[in-house]
């Protein structure tokens, strides 16, 4: 679940504009200036939308978070606010759980919808219901949909835990559970490892379960897309040439893939860094889940903002985290990019 | 067909997997509370109490918060078509100084995370005394990049010929728009309506944040707020999430090939 300024949810949507890229001008003759009236008072509603609440208030965000603001503007203290978010234990934990969610969720999303994606691609029948069924989630509200799961993950009415003990797995805690899996695993020994290896907890993984859940159908429906634009002849020449399915999938589909997996990989990252809609429903907001086990810095921005009324501090996390994920999208742009073949 | 088994034993197994989670809400939503919240977990439930949809609707103000989603998903989608239409016409046929900038400024909106603007946005909104109003939850959301780009392809797509004949015909830039533009554009039109009606009816973050009495909340802060006042009434938590997640899954069910296609068109051009 991605979100951005346009669209709010809708965040795969909008990020895919940004990687498409802009044709080149296709001007001819320099524009006349009745061209370019008609121009501007065509473009003006959209203009106004976006400057006013979008591009000023960048700047405007920039300017707050240079002061100590709350409920109204203090006195200026330059980059304070950044430097006691970055000295703040708070903000390094909620950094952690943002990492650990993308980290689960990214691979999570994108091997399950490779996988869904190719075998739909195949001749069967009945694929146009396949689609529907994997879409339908993607569709529904993540508030009433987390809504339903933390239900499923109850931890003493949840149907999972009751399946679980059907086959001997004892009743987990879910979304209550702050230690991680490892911990829960390794009991005492666990206690001997640094903080980052032993992963998020059992609270935060549900989450992660839910959004693979929920975001699956839009991860499929990219893939067939992508599928599709493969040619049928390139198949044809490697069955020819003696390739057997495997080698098929390793050498062609995959690579002529690789575009629509970045692509997916991108969207999937900005996504990720601001998810807050599960989290707030499925875990407690106040607390940050069991322990503050599942704030994540959208989350942090959320409290400081909200709760705590700290206007000038919760602006410079907010650059912070937009830092973070413009600092990963340059990242996979340059590491990933390079390694994407196009046809 | 004979070797597609294990493949189809595969997608069945996962589409269980994807459905129940709906099955469960629904089945829960008609079980009274001891079943529901009784072990072992039944899979149909023994007694239909049908009046949990009329508690669940009247332990909050659900209607209001129904007709204040449909006012605030609405009013973006209109006026996301009509700003994007008219500005993705620009960008596809008119050509006007500065159009680089403008289009450098449309693109870095693009890149801002929601959460930066929060605080600024949630400053002037109520400078503007829009706090708490049907305004600052549309007007903000009222121009859509996507809608703008995706838009301009299907414009660009438009015969030059057709413009010129449209102007012998004494037909002018708005009349063109309307007459000609418009009406070829319609399957874009429709994808972008639905996903700013969808997106605008799954907003919580937003809402939270400038709106404050009960009387302005939207479904998904009604919902939230909802979960936390009816503490531990499982099937009306089950019935509240059905009849929020119902208009949505009516309208994908009617209009799915334009959902599909829409978001697949955004990843193509990735």
């Amino acid at each position: 679940m991605i979100d951005a300024p346009a669209l709010e949810g809708g965040v795969e949507e909008v990020a895919a504009v940004a990687v498409a890229t802009w044709p080149s001008s296709d001007e001819q003759a320099r524009p006349g200036w009745r061209e370019t009236f008609i121009g501007y008072a065509y473009l003006l509603p959209a203009l106004v939308v976006l400057a006013g609440f979008h591009f000023i208030p960048i700047l405007y965000a920039l300017y707050i978070s240079l002061f100590n603001w709350r409920i109204r503007q203090g006195p200026f203290v330059g980059l304070d606010n950044y430097g006691s978010a970055l000295t703040s234990p708070d903000f390094w934990d909620a950094l952690k759980v943002s990492v650990f969610y993308a980290a689960g969720v990214i691979p999570g999303t994108l091997i399950l919808s490779v996988l869904i994606g190719y075998a739909l691609h195949q001749r069967i029948g009945g694929r146009a219901i396949y689609r529907l069924v994997y879409f339908i989630p993607y569709i529904t509200p993540v508030v009433a949909a987390a809504l339903v799961w933390r239900w499923i993950f109850h931890a003493q009415y949840g149907i999972l835990n009751f399946v679980l003990g059907l086959v001997g797995i004892a009743p987990q805690g879910w979304l209550q559970e702050p230690s991680s899996l490892i911990e829960l695993l390794l009991s005492q020994a666990a206690t001997l490892l640094p903080g980052w290896l032993i992963g998020p907890s059992e609270a935060l993984v549900s989450i992660m379960i839910f959004t693979v859940w929920h975001a699956l159908g839009f991860g499929v429906v990219i893939v067939l897309a992508g599928l599709s634009n493969i040619p049928q002849e390139l198949y044809d020449a490697a069955r020819v040439d003696g390739a057997g399915p495997w080698r098929i999938l390793w050498r062609i589909t995959l690579p002529l893939l690789s575009p629509t997996l970045f692509f997916l990989t991108i969207v999937s990252t900005i996504g990720a860094f601001q998810s807050f809609n599960s989290i707030y429903v499925m875990t407690d907001p106040v607390h940050g889940g069991p322990l503050g086990t599942t704030r994540n810095v959208t989350m942090y921005i959320f409290q400081n903002f909200f709760e705590f009324t700290k206007l000038g501090y919760a602006s410079a996390v907010a650059f912070l985290l937009f830092f973070i994920i413009l600092g990963l999208t340059v990242l996979q742009l340059r590491v990933l990019g390079r390694r994407v073949h196009y046809q | 067909m004979g070797g597609n088994l294990p493949l189809h034993l595969v997608l069945s197994v996962g589409g269980v997997l994807m459905l129940f989670p709906f099955y469960w809400m629904i089945v829960t939503s008609f079980k009274g509370l001891d079943e529901a919240s009784g072990l072992p977990p039944t899979l149909w439930p023994a007694s239909w109490q049908w009046d949990n949809y009329i508690r669940a609707w009247q332990a909050a103000p659900f209607g209001r918060y129904f007709v204040n989603t449909l006012i605030v998903a609405g009013g973006q989608t209109l006026a996301v078509l009509v700003t994007s239409t008219l500005a993705a016409y620009t960008f596809a046929r008119v050509g006007f100084r500065g159009k680089n900038v403008v289009f450098i400024i449309f693109l870095g909106t693009l890149m801002i995370p929601l959460e930066v603007l929060l605080v600024p946005d949630f400053i002037i909104l109520k400078y503007l005394g829009w706090y708490d109003t049907y305004l600052a939850l549309i007007v903000p959301f009222s121009a859509s990049v996507f809608a703008i780009f995706l838009l301009r392809q299907f414009f660009l797509s438009i015969p030059n010929e057709l413009w010129d004949a449209a102007q012998i015909d004494g037909c002018g830039r708005l009349g063109f728009l309307w007459r000609v533009a418009v009406p070829l554009a319609k399957p874009a039109l429709v994808t972008v309506g639905l996903l700013t009606f969808h997106a605008g009816w799954n907003s919580l973050l937003w809402p939270l944040i400038v709106t404050g009495s009960t009387d302005m909340r939207v479904l998904q802060v009604g919902l939230t707020a909802f979960q936390s006042d009816a503490r531990v009434q499982y099937h009306l938590w089950m019935a509240a999430a059905t009849f929020t997640i119902a208009p949505m899954l009516v309208i994908f069910l009617f209009a799915q090939r334009y959902f599909i296609e829409g978001v697949a068109r955004a990843g193509i051009r990735g």
